[in-house]
């Protein structure tokens, strides 16, 4: 009998670390693990005991790329908990400087980390020397997200503006408009990547996914609507832990994500792209056909060109939002603690995001869940892994290994946030 | 290109990394005195642009080469190659050397980039640095701002 291990150990271009083990017999891929060793880091616990109006700031530390995610859900599950509604000046905000998060999340992935693997390319130093107009463009367009953190959030990291309820101060509508050539330039900018990127040679592949993101009648959405499936699931977001759980596994740090009914699922890009293709703008849209995507996209290599829609798509949001800025009224609604258990989800650039809380009567967390993007990915990454490693088997050890290094690298994953990256070990045998 | 103006220092690192805080250190003691400073704690990529904006940059960043905590290690980056793996390598993989070389592929790093590297030597969660950097921290303040 033939055997053959391979083991990738310290992935490169994702966040955080983690480690894959392929065992392989006479040709067939018998174990894929996808083993992640960052170390827990215990948020739910250290929030237990205090108020809720520090939730959204300590929950965005759990990440430097996405800690509007973290703010936003959290905002949203205590309001929702302590029942306030934001006034449609307040979301208007937030929804643009979530925005500017997807704008500089996506850009990075896709042109620093994720376009080096369809170039041949080990990093974007290499991608700098070779296609230095793509580096500046994308560098730009990044910088731009940064700017609307910078102007909305108070900072390009970690916002200091955002509140419970609201925001602690408007921003003035100058500023807002200062961004806004900016923003005109950075729709087109997002548009020329994205067909940039579909010259690409992509590996073939088509996985069956069950697609699962926030869904909305009327907006692509970011931080608004129910959470919906491709199989025809349309909850609230209240409902999101009777049908959704974490489970725990011996090979990893983070816990993975499935359906209650035992299914796994795909949060992110490809998920929300499918469940919402028609809230998508036409010259969204239009960008999309020129990629040559579908409305519904199954093959992962190909998520960077949604991520660049998605790009292009937050450009506009943003666009619009700036003309039509009215500062906020105040700034942040009138936050009453109530005993209750509120739930929010958002969708983090990597996918949805669900916070849970439970507080007493006088605005202490009593418990905190919160499911991370990643980790929902989990399953589904390691069945792409196999899925991908099967079909490569035939390649030598370190192309095999490149290949899965490829396929991780599509689910842009943020190994800290779901510690809640890689060495590949291939056992052939 | 945006016009090219004074010297700006630069303070990479995370003050609740214990000695990895020791670029924002240096920058806030040299804000307080007066200079024009930075504190960069997210990706390295963001760095490009202020570098492609000022003439004449210095960035200082905790190193974790197993030299003697304190150690300061000064490369002239505009003119040579910064060996990235000294640089405490950043959780979202883009660190300060690979920033540096990204924009020197981009030909846009300033006509003067100096990098000082401090030699940690507890990088656990928490704040404080430890003596022999807070010393060696102090020192380049006192150095910067003669």
């Amino acid at each position: 009998m033939s055997e053959r291990t391979i083991t990738l150990d310290a992935l490169t271009r994702v966040e955080g670390e983690g480690t894959l083990d392929l065992t392989i017999r006479d040709g067939k891929v018998t174990q894929c693990a996808f083993r992640i060793f960052e170390p827990p880091r215990y948020f739910e616990a250290l929030l237990r005991g205090r108020a809720a109006s520090e939730a959204p700031d300590i929950t965005a530390r759990i990440c430097g790329i996405c800690p509007v995610a973290y703010v936003m859900s959290a905002c949203q599950a205590i309001e929702a908990g302590w029942g306030v509604t934001v006034s449609p000046e307040i979301h208007a905000l937030r929804r643009m400087v979530y925005c500017g998060e997807w704008i500089q999340s996506h850009v990075l992935h896709a042109a620093m980390l994720h376009a080096p693997d369809f170039l041949g390319l080990n990093d974007a130093i290499e991608i700098a020397r070779v296609a230095p107009d793509t580096v500046r463009t994308a560098l730009r367009l990044k910088a731009l997200g940064s700017r609307l953190m910078e102007v909305i959030g108070g900072r390009a990291v970690h916002p200091v503006n955002t509140r419970l309820g609201g925001f602690f101060r408007a921003p003035d509508p100058a500023a807002i408009a200062a961004l806004i050539p900016d923003l005109e330039w950075g729709v087109g900018a997002a548009r020329s990547l994205a067909l940039d990127f579909a010259r690409f040679d992509f590996p073939v592949d088509n996985g069956d996914y069950l697609f699962v993101s926030l869904v909305h009648p009327e907006t692509y959405p970011i931080l608004e609507g129910r959470i919906g499936s491709s199989d025809g699931l349309d909850i609230p977001v209240d409902a999101f832990h009777d049908h959704f759980c974490e489970d725990q596994v011996a090979h990893s740090t983070a816990l993975h994500g499935r359906m209650r009914d035992g299914r796994r699922y795909l949060v992110g890009p490809l998920a929300r792209y499918a469940n919402n293709y028609v809230q998508l703008s036409e010259t969204a849209k239009e960008t999309a056909a020129l990629c040559g995507l579908d409305p519904v996209e199954r093959n992962p290599f190909r998520s960077i060109l949604i991520r660049m829609v998605e790009t292009q798509y937050a450009c506009e949001e943003a666009l619009r939002l700036a003309r039509g800025y009215v500062p906020p009224q105040p700034a942040a609604m009138e936050m009453r603690p109530v005993a209750s258990v509120g739930e929010g989800c958002t969708e983090a650039p990597r996918g949805i995001c669900h916070h849970r809380y439970r507080t007493d009567d006088s605005g202490i967390i009593l418990e905190a869940t919160i499911v991370p993007p990643t980790s929902q990915n989990q399953p589904q990454i390691e069945a792409d892994l196999a899925r991908v490693a099967q079909a490569n088997v035939d390649l030598d050890d370190d192309a095999l290994r490149h290949r899965c290094e490829q396929t991780i690298r599509n689910y842009d994953p943020c190994i800290s946030c779901a510690t809640h990256f890689l060495k590949l070990k291939v056992d052939r045998g | 290109m945006a016009s090219r103006i004074e010297r700006l220092f630069i303070g990479v690192g995370n003050s609740l990394r214990r000695d990895d805080g020791v670029g924002p250190w240096i920058a806030e003691a040299l804000a307080a005195r007066g200079a024009k400073t930075l504190i960069h704690a997210g990706d390295g990529m963001a760095l490009i642009e202020p570098f492609d904006t000022h003439s004449d940059v210095v960035v200082f960043d905790a190193t974790q080469s197993g030299r003697a905590a304190g150690t300061i290690t000064r490369i002239d980056a505009a003119n040579a190659p910064v060996p990235v793996e000294i640089f405490r390598h950043s959780t979202h993989w883009i660190g300060v050397g690979e920033a540096v070389e990204t924009a020197r592929a981009l030909g846009c790093l300033p006509p003067r980039l100096l990098l000082i590297g401090i030699e940690g030597q507890r990088f656990e969660p928490g704040e404080g640095l430890s003596a022999p950097v807070e010393r060696a921290a102090q020192m380049l303040v006192d150095e910067m701002s003669a």
